[in-house]
């Protein structure tokens, strides 16, 4: 029994090179590779398995943009001849429009997928009985749904950029901010959708009473400050008002006080990290029943 | 006998209070094939899950590949194959791709995964359905695919949780040729089963498993020899005259089980025992004589029915 005494179980000693069968150097050797990269190899069989509505997700990518921007940069825009502030109503909205896209693609990515990983189409149960573990492919997750947010935005600031609403060169900075933005909100939903075990219609009820309202009271249409002060604590705690602003800032120089600019930036990288945890104890911890 | 690539000492796995594991003993030597046989809730699943290195057991000790699963999961998991219980396969793509991106999760080379897959696709007889979609597939083909799935990384272990449960015989007759072939390359092979023909088609060796422990343990025709008698002779009266014809037949036999609806027998020859039975002038209304199978140590260990 002296191979299963705890007592020489202990990491250092049964990683002796003497000691370890031919087995167990095999094994040892190949789960480096997964080790480092494992996180990778989920990111690239995610993105291969949104190739199958790569058709329905590039239309949106430009038709949804193209909608909004003529919608409410030019036809609501009419009704707001002064404009907001120093700008036009086109240049005001874009920028929160564009990070309002970020998060509907990052609402639609950590919902149902997630939860269908673990129920109706169990494939985080397949990768977790490779050398994947539960922090990697929630991070494999992540990484392949931030690709998607990438693209989805850039294509979305190229029609801003055509339609004009970009005065600032560092309004590319924008497109880094609503990918923040909708990962900062991509997190949170997926640690909730994938800690659900029976689906009872929750993730509905999100989107109608969590996702839909932030888009109203986050100051994307119009500024949060002209809401009554009792609503507006709504947008502060919202990532999209945070996110919103912070475009308008690099998009038009929206002036803001500089430590209202750092709380945003900080803001959005702290829910950032707290949803990747969250996601990842979720994912292990279900896993490892 | 060589180093075992499992050994097991008084492993066990809690749930709250309720024990699903319950401190059990087993190793498996390179090359074999070992079986966990019991009814559903046995424990079997979940001895598989600790054994695949991905649910942590609650107390006793484990080695696989002479690594302890707590600290070396991903090693461990880069040399075994695993074939869950209920399929697990990505549905969003097609049935290559499905080996291709597994294969990846190894570390593999892309090169060498498109040719292991395709030799895989030819092994598990789908090479014709390799652009098909994953739920086109008939379940049979679906476990065929995952046990190909399972085999990419070349695994020195491969695990199956009740391979064949929910297939038409032919399908099951197809998958156990396929892992017939395997024993005989010698990958090591454990499964769980309920099926006691499975357990005998397949099975060098296994451990009969009940309510989390252990309660036998050994090659299938040793079981049979040391819990059963060679041959059964299975005798119905009718179902309220059972119980009456039961007392009659105290002492033929070496023993008799009296189940609801027939009284079974045990004898090393069946035949005699059904004329001695006529002789008593007792007229069942149907015989038969079998040989004596895994389900019969079963029921003798835990005076239950393997499926219930």
């Amino acid at each position: 029994m002296t191979a299963l005494d705890p007592t020489s179980s202990g990491a250092p000693s049964d990683l002796s090179a003497g000691a370890l069968s031919e087995d167990a150097r095999r094994a040892l050797a190949g789960g480096a590779a997964p080790r480092r990269f494992g996180a990778w190899y989920v990111a690239e069989h995610r993105i291969r398995a949104m190739r199958g509505y790569l058709q329905s997700a590039i239309v949106t990518s430009i038709g949804n943009p193209l909608v909004y921007l003529f919608a409410l940069g030019i036809g609501l825009a009419s009704l707001v001849p002064q404009g907001v502030g120093e700008v036009s109503y086109l240049v005001f909205v874009a920028p929160a429009l564009l990070a309002t896209a970020a998060v509907t693609v990052a609402a639609d990515e950590t919902t149902y997928p997630m939860l269908a990983g673990f129920k109706w189409n169990p494939v985080f149960f397949g990768m977790n009985a490779s050398p994947v573990t539960g922090t990697q492919i929630s991070a494999g997750i992540m990484i392949a749904i931030t690709v998607r947010l990438l693209a989805t935005v850039a294509i979305y600031f190229a029609v801003m950029l055509l339609f004009g609403a970009v005065p600032l060169a560092t309004g590319v900075l924008a497109i880094p901010v609503a990918v923040a933005t909708g990962l900062a909100v991509g997190g949170l939903i997926g640690a909730y959708a994938s800690r659900i075990e029976d689906d009872r219609g929750q993730l509905p009820m999100l989107m109608r009473f969590g996702v839909t309202p932030m888009f109203l009271f986050s100051g994307t249409f119009f500024p949060l400050e002209t809401l009554p002060p009792w609503l507006q604590w709504i947008g502060w705690i919202s990532p999209l008002w945070h996110g919103s602003e912070l475009g308008r800032v690099v998009s038009y120089g929206y002036d803001e006080p500089a430590w209202l600019t750092a709380v945003h930036v900080v803001y959005l990288a702290v829910l950032i990290v707290v949803g990747l945890r969250l996601v990842a104890t979720a994912f292990t911890r279900r896993l490892n029943k | 006998m060589p180093e075992p690539v499992i050994t097991a000492r008084q492993l066990s796995k809690q749930y709250g209070d309720f024990t699903a594991v319950d401190g059990i003993d087993f190793d498996v030597a390179p090359g074999e094939s070992f079986g966990l046989l019991g009814p559903n809730g046995a424990g079997k699943s979940t001895t598989m899950r600790m054994v695949g290195a991905v649910s942590t057991r609650t107390g006793g000790e484990l080695r696989i590949l002479g690594l302890d699963p707590d600290k070396h999961g991903p090693d461990i998991r880069s040399q075994l194959g695993v074939v869950p219980q209920q399929d697990n396969l990505d549905q969003e793509l097609r049935v290559r791709d499905n080996l291709l991106v597994y294969g990846r999760y190894f570390g593999l080379p892309r090169g060498v995964i498109a040719e292991r897959a395709d030799a895989l696709l030819e092994f598990a007889q789908l090479a014709d359905r390799a652009k098909a979609k994953v739920d086109d597939l008939s379940g049979g083909m679906k476990r065929r695919l995952t046990i190909a799935r399972a085999l990419i990384n070349e695994p020195r272990i491969l695990l199956l949780d009740e391979p064949t449960t929910g297939l038409d015989p032919q399908a099951r007759h197809i998958l156990w040729d396929r892992l017939f072939r395997l024993k005989e390359q010698g990958t090591t092979l454990v499964l769980t089963t309920h099926y006691m023909d499975e357990a005998e088609q397949l099975c060098d060796r296994l451990v009969v498993v009940d309510k989390g422990r252990i309660m036998a343990e050994g090659s299938p025709a040793a079981l049979i020899r040391e819990y059963s008698s060679r041959e059964v002779l299975e005798v119905r009266f009718g179902s309220d005259k059972n119980a009456e014809a039961a007392e009659r037949l105290q002492g033929i036999g070496d023993r008799l089980e009296v189940l609801p609806d027939r009284i079974l027998v045990y004898s090393e020859n069946g035949e005699a025992e059904l004329e001695r039975i006529t002789q008593l002038g007792l007229e069942p209304i149907t015989s038969l004589v079998r040989r004596s199978s895994l389900e019969d140590v079963f029921l003798r260990l835990t005076g239950r029915s393997l499926i219930e």
